[in-house]
């Protein structure tokens, strides 16, 4: 204490506390406002939207059009949102392998890093649906596995099968499964409305409601085999089959066995 | 004689002497059965229905025919807090809840399926061996009576459960009442108590499920049975085997042994099979509300035909007088069939007015030596499955990445061109067939012996026939076209003509063989 004091007095002392005291108050509020210096951020932006541009040049715009504006086979891009990107190239659909009916999920061309890049591209032309983020994916948390069932079967089950299992369209389309789907992508698929699909607005099924489908959907992909094989889930064609085949085949053969010549 | 014996020989005398069995029973137990597998087709069906009553009655303790709204509270959690049908809730219960109630369920409806397959393939043995012949059609009739309704039972129980997949059952059931022209609406009415889906449905379908169609199950198959054991059973042409005897073995104990242990394979199989694979999954469905619908949306397969017809029929309406008349439905759900099981019902007098045979049959046909029979089942078949592929056109257009409108165009095309097709190949083939019994029976086999004679020239050596083969290949008969004349005797024009010259085509068509070997032919051989 006694050291303390008798510099309090120096000449340097109310300088350096000035100093000590606005560095002070400089770092407190860096840290708590803890803002990325804006200019470098929009910087960074600005280089994945380059880096984007790039890979659209590259690998898209043959079909969609040099500036994302569409042509004869393919869609414009503009306003379709970062969630359709995210959906239709990070499920593999974009870019197509035949144009012959519609994209097929596949393994994906592109790196999650490049998916994000086209994304923030295809976003920087105008405005569309964002992708969502984890904190909105709880659907865990938010979700309700028999409310989820029920939308499922007014909403979806129609094209997509009672269990989810897909279902066929007109002309060779096709509701594909919506078994082994990230949620993310069942989430973007409903708010963006990919191939034959309707949008689902928020204000049809609300964000609430979404999660609750897609707790729904893994409760269903999670739900074991309850009465035996499944028999692909598929009602009752199969069934009619297996009766057919193995049923009425395992029968006949003990038929033929009894009506045999003892030897 | 020792104790257990005399006491054996008490209680069967006690019993014969207030019931008179004795001579019944002689008579009865020692009635010969022919054996062959083709004989135990039915007896699946039969089976099958024991099957279906006892595990029936074991659903009927927990099930609750009723269309009363409940919430669900029970294990199922996907469900959970759900409103739905006391019927369904019911059913979830008997499927989570009560011990081997799964099962059980899984159990009655794979027997279903089995009674109808067994349904079948037992009608295509009776048809294509030609055992329906005289004295056998009113059997032949209860049979298809018991086919018919085997199918409506059938849908009936698919629909109790009062899940998505039955309650679009239903719907379509309504749409095919509503079809009937003028009074299609009214019967819909009636029999749903009101507007579609009202509350009376369910328990009213479980009546009829449960006491009036096993009912008159019971009797018809007790008539069947009745008239098998009072006509003989048929029996395939062998030796010693006549029009006039059943060569087999006696009820009892051969047969008796071999038809109960064939239950028991029977239940075994069907308890296999309910074990292992899921049927129904009523769960996986939810319950039904008239405003969702499931893609890929079936019947059971014995109503896959049904469906595919009504699918695959193109979009006519005729409005007239304030009515509408839904050709689209009405042709495909209601004339069709019409027409199916009424030719079916009454193909054994068409063929016995075509072949103007009269008499009594007891052995059985070989496919082949009956071309025109066998064609027309060829054709019928081909007209069925064409009809039930097209049933499930949307679950074929998935798995196999076809196109659901190309299905359905092959199919509607397919069901016009191909049975006439199935026809024809059928009927040249059958006579084929015979033309190689007839190499056969005149050249014997081929022995793959081959011999040089002392000229050099190289032949095969054909071994003869046995006699019984011979005669097999030759007992059938081939009686040759009706003569129709179109003047009678007196010269004048007979007044059925057009009529008798229709039979007298068909009766071309039907007397087209390969001419079987006889004793001439035989004689020029052996002149050679």
């Amino acid at each position: 204490m006694k050291r303390l004091s008798k510099y309090r007095r120096h000449r340097a002392a109310a300088p350096l506390l000035l100093i000590i005291a606005l560095l002070g108050i400089g770092t407190t509020f860096s840290v708590a406002s803890a803002t990325p210096n804006k200019s470098s951020l929009a910087l960074a932006r600005s280089a994945i939207i380059e880096e984007g541009k790039q890979i659209f040049l590259k690998g898209c715009s043959s079909c969609h059009g040099l500036n994302a504006e569409g042509g004869a086979i393919a869609p414009s891009l503009i306003g379709v949102g970062a969630a359709s990107v995210d959906f239709q190239v990070a499920t593999g659909r974009m870019p197509m392998a035949d144009m012959s009916t519609q994209a097929m999920r596949k393994a994906p061309v592109y790196s999650p890093q490049e998916v994000a890049a086209l994304a923030a591209y295809v976003a920087s032309l105008a405005p569309g649906p964002e992708i969502p983020g984890d904190e909105l994916l709880n659907y865990e948390r938010d979700g309700s596995v028999a409310e989820g069932g029920e939308l499922f079967r007014n909403n979806c089950a129609m094209c997509h099968n009672f269990a989810g299992q897909g279902g066929a369209l007109t002309q060779g389309k096709y509701a594909p499964t919506v078994m082994g789907v990230e949620p993310v992508h069942i989430y973007e698929a409903m708010i963006t409305g990919p191939q034959s699909m309707p949008v689902f607005s928020d204000k049809i099924i609300t964000p609430e409601e979404k999660l609750s489908i897609i707790k729904w959907i893994k409760s269903a992909e999670a739900e074991p085999a309850l009465g035996g094989a499944s028999l692909g889930r598929v009602g009752p064609v199969t069934e009619g089959l297996l009766v057919w085949t193995l049923g009425i085949g395992i029968l006949i053969g003990v038929a033929v066995w009894l009506a045999m010549k003892a030897r | 004689m020792t104790a257990r014996e005399r006491i054996a020989g008490n209680v069967a005398n006690y019993v014969d002497e207030r019931t008179g069995a004795a001579a019944w029973m002689k008579k009865n137990l020692n009635k010969v059965f022919p054996d062959h597998w083709s004989f135990l087709l039915g007896e699946i069906a039969l089976y099958s229905f024991v099957i279906l009553l006892l595990s029936g009655t074991f659903l009927t303790f927990w099930f609750d025919p009723s269309q009363r709204e409940v919430i669900y509270e029970g294990a199922y959690q996907p469900l959970s807090g759900l409103k739905m049908s006391a019927a369904y809730a019911s059913t979830l219960h008997i499927s989570f809840e009560v011990r081997g109630g799964l099962l059980m369920r899984q159990i009655h409806h794979w027997a279903a399926l089995f009674f109808m397959v067994a349904i079948v393939v037992h009608l295509l043995r009776v048809y294509f061996t030609g055992a329906f012949r005289k004295p056998r059609e009113f059997n032949w009739i209860i049979g298809v009576g018991l086919l018919t309704l085997g199918i409506v039972e059938g849908f009936l129980g698919y629909s109790l459960p009062d899940d998505l997949l039955s309650g679009t059952g239903i719907r379509i059931a309504e749409a095919i009442i509503q079809a009937v022209p003028v009074v299609g609406t009214y019967i819909a009415f009636f029999a749903f108590g009101g507007a579609f889906p009202g509350e009376a449905f369910i328990p009213r379908i479980f009546t009829v499920h449960v006491l009036l169609l096993p009912g008159i199950f019971l009797a018809l198959i007790t008539v069947h049975l009745m008239l098998v054991w009072y006509q003989k059973h048929t029996q395939y042409p062998g030796p010693g085997r006549t029009e006039k005897n059943v060569v087999g073995y006696p009820l009892f104990p051969v047969y008796m042994a071999k038809a109960g242990g064939f239950f028991f394979i029977v239940f075994g199989v069907t308890t296999f099979i309910a074990a292992v694979a899921s049927i129904n999954p009523i769960w996986l469905y939810g319950p039904y509300t008239p405003g969702q619908i499931s893609a890929g949306s079936q019947p059971d397969w014995y109503m896959g035909w049904l469906d595919g017809l009504v699918r695959m029929a193109p979009p006519l309406e005729t409005h007239a007088f304030g009515h509408t008349i839904s050709w689209n439905i009405l042709i495909p759900g209601l004339i069709i069939p019409g027409i199916m099981f009424t030719g079916l019902a009454l193909y054994p007098f068409i063929e016995s007015w075509i072949t103007g045979d009269k008499r009594e049959h007891h052995l059985l046909d070989r496919p082949r030596n009956v071309p025109n029979r066998t064609a027309i089942g060829a054709m019928a078949l081909t007209f069925t499955l064409i009809a039930l592929i097209n049933g499930g056109n949307d679950i074929i257009a998935q798995q196999f990445h076809l196109s659901i409108n190309q299905i359905m165009w092959f199919s509607r095309i397919g069901i016009i061109v191909l049975p006439p097709i199935a026809f024809v190949i059928t009927k040249r083939i059958c006579i084929s067939l015979q033309r190689a019994d007839r190499e056969l029976v005149l050249h014997g086999k081929e022995s793959g012996r081959l011999v040089r004679l002392p000229h050099g020239e190289f032949v095969e050596v054909h071994e003869e026939l046995s006699p019984e083969k011979k005669w097999l290949l030759t007992y059938h008969e081939q009686s040759g076209p009706l003569e129709l004349p179109e003047i009678d005797k007196a010269g004048v024009r007979r007044t059925d003509a057009i009529r008798n010259k229709l039979r007298s085509r068909m009766s071309e068509a039907n007397a087209e063989v390969a001419p079987k070997v006889s004793t001439q032919d035989l004689k020029e051989i052996e002149h050679h």
